[in-house]
């Protein structure tokens, strides 16, 4: 089947390539400044964070040696060849990886619960008063723009070494990062339930926990637990000042230069985030269907 | 007005049994699980070694550290506390551009739409996940080891381990384009290679620009505490600070990271508009 394609006549084709030609230019004079723009910062970032190639060209075999350190033991064989020998304090550090899943939880735990406890205020379709939803705000945005191990390195000083800063350092910053996000959802509930409490003389308490909360916890629940995957990564490091959990280990691992055994903390840490992630995964599947899952 | 008739509770009953009469597991399931997670929090506070006393004795000591931030002030120090957030942000700019630049050819390998075979994908995308599966931190210290202390550290760290963030969410884009145009581009003749470049990547790119932009964001975050560490950049002073307990410098050090993460989020912002429209954003 054979069609014929049309052409324009001349004089109107050429006018409307002239056009084309000329939108097309404008575009890649307008990519082509914006790539000179951004190279310029990248160079000016360069300088300023003292990127210095020679070195790193220097030291790259260092970064491949380092992994060939870390999987060798100290007798000279590679680490699989003897897991007893390389995975020899697997005792302390399991029950060190216990810890921090242990901090994670409850830090979570307690951030959701105040995370709970504050978004009704924070949301604008619930909260009383607009200056009582300002406050609440910059407060959820102070406690989730301060990174979590800065709250630690404060907290350890305030509460002593050990895991209680760790937990309160989680607590808040997932207290400022969940309560953002409940506050999306509520935002997005449908108000009809609550006019509907409302009109039957309902306070405001009565009003949340009757039209507002049956259509929010399963999001918030789907939210705290990808929180608290989140948060077992985030309690891993946070031995590094001092707050608990298995990150002493490793940092001191790494500083001394105990090569096998960063490897296999390494290896523990990787193996415990995975299992996090697929069991959280899995359970918000079993929960709350397919599609909470992304 | 005409009283409406009572309902009939025997015959709702018999009409709704399940809402009347749910199995003792379905009532009991829901305050099981509450009960459960209650009790693994309590076990979590007493194996953590919480204490009434000690919380009390702490947050009296915080109540007066906060006392003693205020007011902030930076003393004679703030040319230094200014380039070192000069250099927190050079080493965002550069780790997430890095990372971005490696990340693309090898989210290709990790897409289904571009290699079928799930044989290879499976090793790139289990190797992209053990990257992500460790922390920015401790790939800080780890290019400490090799490099030596300072900024360079850091920008190796956040570009590796963005490298396999960026990974799997360029590759999640790619799998999400649409193949219509790939096909077309065959029809005609191309390779697999005008395939990517003229079928995906128009896709493709606005996508990415977003993901890299908003990763920009985070990782300024990010480089602020690689310092904590000795990774160059604001963080280091913040820690120096908090440790030598110069509390009216660290809350301007905590201020000034507020006022630039601020910042930064609302340039990023526009631009991803202006790149993006008001499309959301995946977020990670």
């Amino acid at each position: 089947m054979a069609t014929a394609v049309s052409i324009l006549p001349g004089p109107q084709l050429a006018a409307l390539n002239d056009a084309y030609r000329r939108a097309v230019a404008r575009k890649r004079l307008r990519m082509t400044l914006a790539a000179a723009v951004f190279f310029a910062a990248l160079v000016v970032a360069a300088i300023g964070a003292e990127v210095n190639l020679r070195t790193f060209f220097t030291y790259f075999g260092n970064f491949v040696s380092y992994f060939d350190r870390i999987f060798t033991l100290e007798s000279g064989a590679r680490v699989w060849t003897d897991i007893g020998e390389w995975f020899w304090g697997w005792h302390k550090w399991l029950k060190m990886l216990g810890e921090t899943i242990l901090i994670s939880y409850v830090g979570t735990l307690a951030g959701a619960v105040l995370a709970f406890g504050l978004n009704f205020l924070a949301a604008e379709n619930t909260s009383p008063a607009p200056w009582l939803r300002f406050v609440v705000r910059r407060l959820l945005e102070f406690a989730r723009t301060v990174p979590g191990i800065v709250f630690a390195l404060i907290f350890v000083i305030a509460f002593g070494l050990g895991p209680m800063g760790g937990v309160l350092a989680i607590a808040i910053h997932s207290t400022g990062a969940l309560g953002k996000l409940f506050s999306e959802i509520v935002e997005n509930a449908d108000m009809k339930p609550v006019e509907g409490v409302r009109s039957t003389g309902a306070s405001w308490l009565s009003c949340m926990r009757f039209a507002v909360l049956p259509q929010v916890t399963a999001g918030y629940a789907s939210y705290a637990l990808l929180r608290f995957e989140i948060n077992v990564r985030e309690a891993s490091v946070m031995g590094f000042v001092g707050a608990g959990g298995i990150g002493q280990e490793l940092v001191v691992a790494i500083r001394k230069f105990y090569y096998s055994d960063v490897s296999a903390i390494l290896v523990m840490i990787i193996v415990t985030v995975f299992v996090i992630d697929i069991a959280t995964g899995w359970l918000r599947g079993r929960l709350f269907g397919k599609d909470a899952r992304a | 007005m005409s009283q409406l008739p009572k309902p009939d509770a025997g015959q709702l009953r018999a009409r709704y049994p399940d809402v009347f009469d749910r199995p003792a597991s379905a009532r009991l399931a829901m305050p099981a699980m509450i009960l459960g997670a209650f009790a693994i929090f309590v076990f979590g506070l007493v194996d953590l070694e919480f204490s009434p006393a000690r919380l009390f004795s702490g947050m009296h000591q915080l109540g007066w550290i906060t006392l003693m931030m205020i007011p902030p002030d930076p003393g004679s120090s703030l040319p230094i506390y200014l380039s070192a957030l000069g250099e927190t942000l050079s080493i965002a700019l550069l780790g997430t551009t890095i990372a971005a630049v490696f990340a693309l050819p090898v989210s290709l390998l990790a897409a289904r739409n571009i290699i079928p075979s799930k044989l290879m994908r499976f090793p790139v995308r289990r190797f992209l996940d053990s990257i992500r599966g460790v922390d920015t931190l401790i790939w800080a210290l780890v290019w400490i080891n090799v490099v030596g202390l300072g900024p360079f550290a850091g920008v190796l760290a956040i570009a590796v381990s963005d490298f396999g963030a960026f990974g799997k969410l360029f590759s999640e884009a790619i799998e999400a384009a649409d193949k219509k145009q790939v096909e077309g581009i065959r029809a005609s003749g191309g390779s697999v290679l005008h395939e990517i470049r003229f079928g995906l990547m128009p896709q493709v790119l606005p996508v990415i620009a977003g993901q890299v932009l908003y990763f920009f964001e985070s990782n300024t975050r990010s480089a602020t505490i690689i310092g904590i560490v000795g990774a160059g950049g604001i963080g280091l002073q913040l820690a120096e600070q908090i440790r030598v307990l110069e509390w009216q410098k660290v809350s301007f050090l905590i201020l000034m990271i507020l006022v630039a993460v601020a910042a930064i989020d609302w340039i990023s912002g526009k631009l991803r508009f202006a790149i993006i429209g008001r499309r959301a954003v995946a977020q990670f």
